[in-house]
């Protein structure tokens, strides 16, 4: 299994029965093929919608129906359209239990940087910045470094999304939690040592005197 | 009353220089017809409120192409390269709002209200110039309302007196533009007679609704 598919299968095991999610574009929504088996989730969609299903059929596009990242998506039986202000008050409102989404940068102290690089990308926040304000779980998902470069920080250097605002992060090497003395790192996937992980970690991490293995990345 | 007019006559209530609300996401929907007529009319200096611009070829996103966009309000220009262009070169003035408060400012000068308290942005660049206001111990960002001179919003099923009926995930900013714009113009898909929408059925009233086009127009 890729480095993201495993992620996205130990993000699923984060959300429980009944929660209301908000996956982010690109890796996040992997997250959706791995939901542990009876456990049923509600996805929302910040262009306006609660009960996101997958991807229709080929040729069973409806140009009315598409997801925040524009792409052509279903709704379930029991979902329900409402507009941007009602998709942003349960955003904002506390009504989503988790979201997962990407970062560029995340530190110690949960501030989450993933909307811009000065000078060089520019997209803009979208809805983001009312996500991890507002959900009552906020999971990075993402891989540990980029290009071995550290993404995981002390201080994070980009600006910023949200602070104080990220719960867990999940990346191919660990889980970490986010905690006010630091992160924690709470599970090793099997492949790595301590050591690696500390290594490609560019803040010190808490070693959990309850350090689980994670599933073997096969 | 009548409400139902050409894209001509429509178009030729818009000018240059005016603020524009546009309704839409990422494409699903755009008022289509109502945006090409601007193009093709070629009004200029817009200042343009809208989720996003599109893509390149797709409804707003034209307008951004053709340069006809002097200023932008939006939460996300990813997806249209023209955009972030014009923005580095200096020609395009960007000014990127969070998509749940770009929602409740638009909605706050559609409710009359002087503005709202969000704690999305608290810490950010989106902070900077702006209140902060502490309710019960807790931070929160006063946010101004956002008018317009003119609100182009789309709708799948409109009667004559105005009611709109969105379909599916295209409701988006329509009904918040709908009520904090001036002019309101709605591109309808289908016009049908009064009587024939179920009031229950209707997510905004036809008093917010100035003009219709559209239908087999």
């Amino acid at each position: 299994m890729d480095d993201k598919n495993y992620i996205a299968k130990r993000v699923a095991q984060e959300l429980k029965d009944g929660n209301v999610v908000n996956l982010g574009i690109g890796l996040p929504t992997l997250v959706a093929n791995y939901i542990p088996e009876g456990v049923e989730i509600t996805l929302q969609s910040e262009n306006g919608f609660l009960g996101m299903g997958p991807a229709p059929e080929p040729g069973q596009e409806d140009p009315y129906l598409v997801n925040a990242g524009g792409l052509h998506v279903t709704i379930n039986p029991g979902g329900v359209f409402f507009d941007s202000a009602d998709s942003f008050l349960i955003i904002r409102g506390g009504h989503v239990d988790a979201t997962v989404l990407g970062a560029l940068e995340v530190d110690e102290k949960g501030n989450l940087a993933n909307w811009m690089i000065p000078g060089k990308m520019v997209p803009g926040m979208g809805g983001a910045m009312d996500l991890v304000t507002g959900a009552k779980k906020v999971i990075v998902a993402m891989n540990h470094t980029a290009k071995g470069n550290h993404k995981i920080l002390k201080e994070c250097t980009l600006p910023l999304t949200a602070v104080n605002a990220v719960d867990l992060i999940i990346t191919e090497m660990g889980v970490m939690e986010v905690t006010d003395k630091g992160l924690v790192l709470t599970e090793i996937n099997p492949k790595y040592t301590v050591e690696e992980v500390q290594e490609a970690t560019g803040a010190t991490l808490i070693i959990s005197e309850n350090l689980k293995e994670m599933e073997p990345q096969e | 009353m009548n409400k139902v007019i050409s894209i001509q006559e429509a178009v030729d209530m818009i000018h240059d220089g005016m603020t524009i609300m546009v309704g839409g996401f990422l494409g699903c929907k755009n008022p289509f017809k109502l945006v090409d007529a601007l193009v093709e009319k070629g009004v200029k200096d817009i200042t343009l409120i809208a989720n996003d611009t599109a893509f390149p070829e797709v409804g707003i996103g034209k307008l951004i192409v053709n340069k006809q966009v002097k200023k932008l309000i939006a939460s996300h220009i990813g997806t249209n390269r023209e955009t972030g262009n014009q923005m580095n070169s200096g020609e395009l003035e960007v000014e990127l709002v969070p998509q749940g408060t770009l929602a409740e400012r638009i909605r706050a000068a559609g409710a009359g209200l002087g503005g709202v308290l969000t704690p999305t942005g608290i810490g950010t660049v989106v902070a900077e110039g702006k209140r902060i206001i502490e309710v019960d111990g807790k931070e929160y960002l006063l946010e101004k309302p956002l008018r317009a001179d003119v609100a182009l919003i789309v709708g799948a099923k409109v009667d004559k007196k105005g009611n709109v009926r969105y379909a599916k995930a295209t409701r988006n900013f329509n009904p918040l533009m709908a009520t904090a714009a001036d002019l309101v113009i709605v591109e309808a898909d289908e016009i049908v007679e009064v009587g024939e929408l179920d009031p229950d059925d209707v997510m905004t009233p036809g008093i917010f609704v100035d003009y219709i086009v559209g239908g087999n127009e």
